[in-house]
């Protein structure tokens, strides 16, 4: 993943983890309108007000809605472009968004701590393929962030 | 990552704990349970709306709020200092500085306002999945 100079990102892939990223996202978009009160959901909509119930109120029917929209067409947008070679930086910051969506996901299903986060499961671990996807989605993720911080930095 | 970089199903270089990870050929199969998918929301995220007043508004308004981001076993380091720098405009160095308030001490404010600026970045914030609230100074 590197960014070229007239500021698109070339994206190489092989067909099998782009696969993965055509299948996981439509997945969560799936979950996030049937259901929403889905525990391993709630980190993508953290209480802005917790010690504040009616200000939390208050701010879930302001922006509920729009975080909501913004977590579904990031998702969207991942799945529809998983083939694609080049992405625009809007397109990857995108990709970005989704990718960290699917490992909020994942990883409050997987109950990860600081410790466990990067760890390879246990020989018959039972999440084994879930916890190899979140480590995968996490090492794909840190080369998006990488290749978004090169202008930047 | 250069143009003759192997196949990549672990974490690279860093963070070191994990050096491969296998993508098995039902790795899709995450959410199985689901239904189908239908429509979606429109491409281009909306931005925050302004906050409404209310009666149980602030006792002491000229006193800012505070925006505090909460550390996560989850969120990526490298992540949580570009949306910082991006979201903040802050340089390098002070996104870097905050994440790891954020990472060692639990915690960091990372902006402070009228309650309506600080609704809007705590909105942000969540629209990239980072863990914030927003408090007054205690």
């Amino acid at each position: 993943m590197s960014r070229r100079r007239d500021g698109t990102y070339r994206i190489e892939l092989p067909e099998g983890e782009r696969a993965l990223l055509r299948a996981l996202p439509g997945q969560l978009q799936s979950l996030l309108r049937s259901e929403p009160a889905d525990p391993s959901l709630r980190r993508l909509f953290p209480p802005a007000y917790p010690v504040h119930p009616d200000n939390e109120q208050e701010y879930r029917e302001l922006v509920g809605e729009d975080l909501l929209d913004g977590h579904l067409s990031a998702l969207k947008l991942l799945a529809s472009t998983a083939d694609a070679e080049t992405l625009d930086e809007e397109q990857l910051v995108a990709w970005m968004r989704a990718l960290n969506q699917l490992r909020l996901v994942l990883g409050t299903r997987l109950d990860v701590d600081d410790e466990s986060s990067g760890e390879l499961p246990d020989p018959g671990d039972p999440d084994a393929e879930v916890r190899n996807v979140f480590i995968y989605l996490g090492w794909l993720q840190e080369q998006v962030v990488s290749a978004l911080s090169v202008r930047g930095s | 990552m250069g143009p003759h970089a192997p196949p990549r199903l672990g974490w690279g270089a860093q963070p070191p704990k994990a050096s491969r990870a296998w993508v098995g050929p039902h790795a899709g199969a995450v959410w199985r349970l689901t239904r189908e998918d239908k429509d979606v929301a429109p491409a281009t995220p909306a931005p925050a709306k302004t906050h409404r007043p209310s009666i149980d508004e602030d006792l002491s308004p000229d006193q800012p709020w505070q925006v505090v981001v909460w550390n996560d076993p989850i969120n990526l380091m490298s992540y949580v200092t570009w949306v910082f720098q991006t979201l903040f405009g802050y340089g390098k160095p002070k996104a870097e500085k905050l994440m790891l308030d954020v990472h060692q001490k639990g915690r960091a404010v990372v902006s402070s306002g009228p309650r309506e600026r600080a609704e809007s970045d705590v909105f942000r914030l969540h629209a990239y999945g980072l863990w914030a609230t927003m408090e007054k100074p205690s």
